[in-house]
């Protein structure tokens, strides 16, 4: 559902340009909302969420859209843990649906996807790894990189049981908020993919912005 | 025609059991009486961080739905097992398991004290006690198959539990392309709409399966499940990440 958001971007109290290619990594406060905009239009944004306190309660892509009874999120979708409990709520959503059944491509998946000899191209788990690996404070190995939110991405399955990835429906400034229920780590990685249309093969930075 | 039957055994329903299985073989899961559910995951049994990705799974062969001819990959790019038999036509990755609170919401609680064996077990905890014993926890755990259910989406992406789905002798049968460790429960699915706790036994069989040929059904439903094969060979000789 498409729903507009009242918060102002120049009262952000932290704002980030995240080129293609490069990871996020912050901890957003109970209570706060962050925006993530599409700046350009069709650009996957791969995202994890773990709980700060204890990220062994992470984001669960299935928990999620079984307990909502849909498989693609919008304003209103609670984002819930592998424990259940509700780790954040989308508040706001001007893209209007969101896959978190696709997973993240990878070096391996790619070769599996696309062609063997692809498979030292740049890819969002290898974003997450960095990240991961620079970022050791926040307790998080491969062990826990689960399946993510692909915020910006039409992955559309039908009745029948296809499914097929879609030209993005995103467009230049449209933008999902949600607000944090928790101490949420919140881990993205913008999307470097050159062989699908979730970026229009041509990955662009998203903006991060965070208010109180 | 089938080859011969090495082991066979039967789980009660609501159970878990876990076990290794060499590439080479197969295990042939029967629905004894009907509606049955058996959650199910994949490890390597050399680095238990190499485990089933439904994601993969699901995109690589452009689907939502899991039979005959599909493959199970792990997060590496590679296979763990096929789909060489399946007389269900519609297996489910997406709707994971069931927990404590979900059976004791749907169903009551039925603990060991009272109830003795025929507690109500729930598929969550069935994992992290199969998990435990490789040392493995809940941050291990991945989302699940659950064989023989089915669940369904309408056009805006509404899902639904089917009912029926699987019947009586129903069965399925993965070939293992690369040693996997399998951990498994016959606990129910999460969105069963059952009235009582569903309760539903799987015969199991393993055999020794003939050697992949060119024209494997499997290997060749799609373009990606060749490469699939093809980054499992060059695993299973050594020349693997």
């Amino acid at each position: 559902m498409i729903k507009e958001s009242n918060l102002l971007e120049e009262q952000a109290n932290y704002r980030e340009n995240v080129k293609a290619g490069d990871y996020f990594i912050k901890v957003v406060k109970k209570g706060q909302t962050f925006r993530i905009l599409d700046i350009e239009g069709n650009q996957a944004a791969d995202t994890l969420f773990y709980n700060a306190q204890n990220p062994s309660e992470r984001y669960s892509a299935m928990d999620t859209i079984r307990e909502q009874g849909n498989i693609y999120l919008t304003t209103g979708s609670k984002l819930l843990s592998n424990e259940n409990n509700q780790m954040l709520e989308i508040v706001a959503d001007t893209c209007g649906r969101h896959d978190t059944i696709g997973g993240a491509c990878a070096t391996e998946s790619n070769t599996v996807r696309y062609a063997l000899e692809k498979k030292c191209m740049h890819a969002c788990r290898d974003s997450w790894m960095l990240a991961v690996a620079e970022h050791e404070e926040f307790g998080i190995s491969k062990r826990d990189i689960t399946h993510n939110i692909n915020f910006f991405m039409n992955v559309p399955a039908t009745k029948e049981g296809g499914l097929t990835f879609e030209d993005g429906i995103s467009a230049p400034g449209k933008y999902v908020e949600m607000k944090a229920h928790m101490d949420t780590i919140v881990l993205i990685s913008n999307c470097p993919q050159l062989n699908n249309p979730c970026n229009g093969y041509n990955p662009t930075p998203v903006e991060v912005l965070i208010w109180d | 025609m089938s080859n011969k039957i090495l082991y066979e055994d039967e789980i009660p329903g609501g159970a878990h059991w876990s076990m290794l299985m060499r590439a080479g073989t197969s295990l042939k899961l029967i629905d004894k009486l009907g509606g049955a559910n058996v959650g199910m995951l994949f490890y390597n049994p050399s680095n238990y961080l190499e485990r089933y990705n439904a994601p993969d799974t699901l995109k690589c062969q452009h689907t939502f739905k899991l039979t005959h001819g599909h493959c199970l990959y792990s997060d590496m790019g590679r296979i763990f097992c096929s789909i060489i038999d399946d007389s269900v036509g519609w297996h489910d990755t997406v709707g994971a398991n069931s927990t404590k609170k979900i059976v004791a919401d749907k169903w009551g609680e039925h603990n060991y004290q009272d109830h003795r064996n025929d507690w109500y077990l729930n598929g969550h905890d069935s994992f992290l006690v199969e998990l435990a014993k490789y040392g493995m926890n809940e941050r291990d755990m991945a989302a699940n198959l659950n064989l023989f259910s089915k669940v369904e989406l309408d056009d805006e992406g509404n899902m639904s539990f089917a009912v029926e789905n699987s019947k009586a002798g129903d069965s399925i049968e993965l070939r293992f392309e690369m040693d996997t460790l399998v951990l498994f429960h016959t606990c129910p699915h999460p969105m069963n709409v059952s009235k009582e706790y569903p309760k539903q036994p799987v015969i199991y069989q393993i055999r020794k399966v003939d050697a992949v040929s060119t024209d494997d059904y499997c290997r060749n439903y799609r373009e990606e499940n060749q490469r699939g094969f093809k980054n499992t060979e060059l695993y299973n000789i050594g020349c693997g990440n």
